[in-house]
């Protein structure tokens, strides 16, 4: 149907419900994006009035938990962007493996593929032994999914493109088992990753690291919550640390964004 | 030159195009006046990587500015605007980009659906859209959307279009369009100026 589906009234109405019912704010995310997501899902699940959807999402918790994993976008990809995989292994890894112990927090880390790809250029470069890999969420679906380390055979040929081209040197395959349609990740690498739920807009910093990946995340925020997102990382950063950011993200309208110096053409930012 | 949107006849024109679009928007851009007072929105279908090729072409054809879309830029009158490969680009109710790396829809990423339905909510009668050559039916959905909301609808004559599949879709499905040949293009953008 083409027509809107769900309008800008009534987007502000669910927003509203979802934040008093069941605690997540989702007032500040861009607006277009989010109303389509609704919109899809609304379509998507047959609902035949607004009544009818608002009801659900306000009273059905097992249906919550379907509307909370539709409306954030969970899609990602192994080595996605693979300049960015090389800037990670060829110019921030080296430095960080210079501390005796590494921290890292993938931010809205989604079904983990971000999480996993960070783990093996760390293998390589022999500083997994000696890092942590905080991985977080706002949704705990993705996360068991992401624990699990199993991801979709029919991708991995894409991921292992990638990963060549962003400076991999090994058999991409020795980093997994195929077993049925799935690949399935060895735990040399989920071994050292810790997985929680956190939600950028309300949570706090819960660690201090030497590296903050956070891509693609952002995109979904307006302005001013980008900016309270970035004031949180800020917290979360040690003084030269790394923020890692998606590659239309930019830290530029922070007001504090000359604390941070950015690495040539990636998106990623030192912490001065 | 660039200038915060008023309400005229046209407040933004969208070119949605796929396979064979690239030779109709090089017909277009010399011929356009620099004196736009909307914006151009540029959604195509291509490879990731190259990330500045397209800009460059067509800026050696205009002296209108000629960029990629920044997250959540405002958009403004007498600018040219691409959207990034790789990611849906729609339009926020106060006139800003957003991005979206949603799943593809019609195989493409970005989807000229995504933006035509997004932007005829928020420009309504003042949107403008232009269907060009391509082998897949994305945009057709988006164009009733357009229609739907009171915006104007422009489809590349599927007769001399490179690749008529796409444009052929949207003239048997849409009910109000002007069907037009590239070569008659920069002629009816620049005859939307107020």
């Amino acid at each position: 149907m083409i027509n809107e589906a769900i309008d800008n009234e009534q987007l502000e109405i669910l927003l509203n419900d979802v934040l008093e019912n069941h605690g997540y704010d989702f007032l500040e995310y861009s607006h277009a994006s989010i109303k389509r997501r609704i919109s899809r899902l609304y379509a998507l699940d047959n609902f035949v009035s607004f009544a009818e959807f608002r009801y659900t999402i306000k009273s059905d918790k097992q249906y919550f938990k379907r509307f909370l994993e539709e409306i954030t976008v969970n899609v990602t990809e192994m080595f996605r962007d693979p300049s960015f995989y090389r800037a990670l292994r060829n110019e921030v890894l080296p430095v960080l493996g210079t501390y005796p112990f590494i921290r890292i927090w993938v931010a809205g880390c989604s079904t983990g593929e971000e999480a996993y790809s960070l783990a093996i250029v760390l293998k390589e470069l022999n500083l997994l032994h000696k890092s942590l890999i905080y991985a977080t969420d706002i949704n705990p679906l993705v996360l068991e999914k992401a624990k699990k380390g199993m991801f979709p055979l029919n991708y991995l040929k894409q991921y292992s493109e990638n990963y060549l081209q962003s400076d991999g040197s090994k058999d991409f395959s020795t980093y997994y088992t195929a077993n049925y349609s799935l690949a399935k990740f060895d735990e040399s690498l989920s071994g050292k990753m810790i997985f929680s739920t956190h939600n950028l807009v309300s949570d706090h910093s819960f660690n201090e690291f030497q590296l903050i990946l956070c891509r693609n995340v952002l995109i979904y925020f307006d302005k001013d919550l980008q900016h309270k997102v970035f004031n949180l990382f800020d917290s979360s950063i040690e003084k030269l640390g790394y923020l890692a950011l998606g590659s239309k993200e930019s830290l530029d309208f922070w007001p504090r964004a000359k604390e941070y110096r950015r690495i040539k053409t990636e998106k990623i930012w030192r912490k001065l | 030159m660039a200038e915060t949107i008023t309400s005229a006849k046209c407040n933004a024109l969208i070119i949605g195009g796929s396979a064979g679009s690239l030779d109709v928007l090089l017909e277009i851009f010399p011929g356009l006046n620099a004196d736009l007072n909307f914006p151009i929105i540029l959604v195509t279908h291509r490879k990731s990587g190259n990330e500045s090729l397209l800009s460059d072409l067509l800026q050696s054809r205009t002296t209108l500015r000629v960029a990629e879309v920044e997250e959540k830029e405002r958009i403004l009158a007498g600018k040219v605007y691409i959207a990034p490969a790789d990611y849906h680009l729609l339009i926020e109710e106060d006139k800003t980009f957003s991005l979206d790396y949603s799943e593809k829809i019609n195989y493409s990423r970005p989807s000229i659906d995504v933006t035509f339905q997004s932007a005829a909510e928020v420009f309504k009668s003042g949107l403008v859209c232009i269907l060009l050559s391509g082998s897949n039916a994305d945009g057709v959905e988006g164009l009733k959307a357009v229609n739907n909301f009171g915006g104007k609808v422009v489809i590349q004559n599927p007769d001399t279009a490179l690749m008529p599949y796409m444009p052929l879709q949207a003239v048997t499905n849409i009910e109000d369009s002007v069907v037009l040949d590239a070569t008659e293009m920069a002629d009816f953008i620049n005859k939307l100026i107020d």
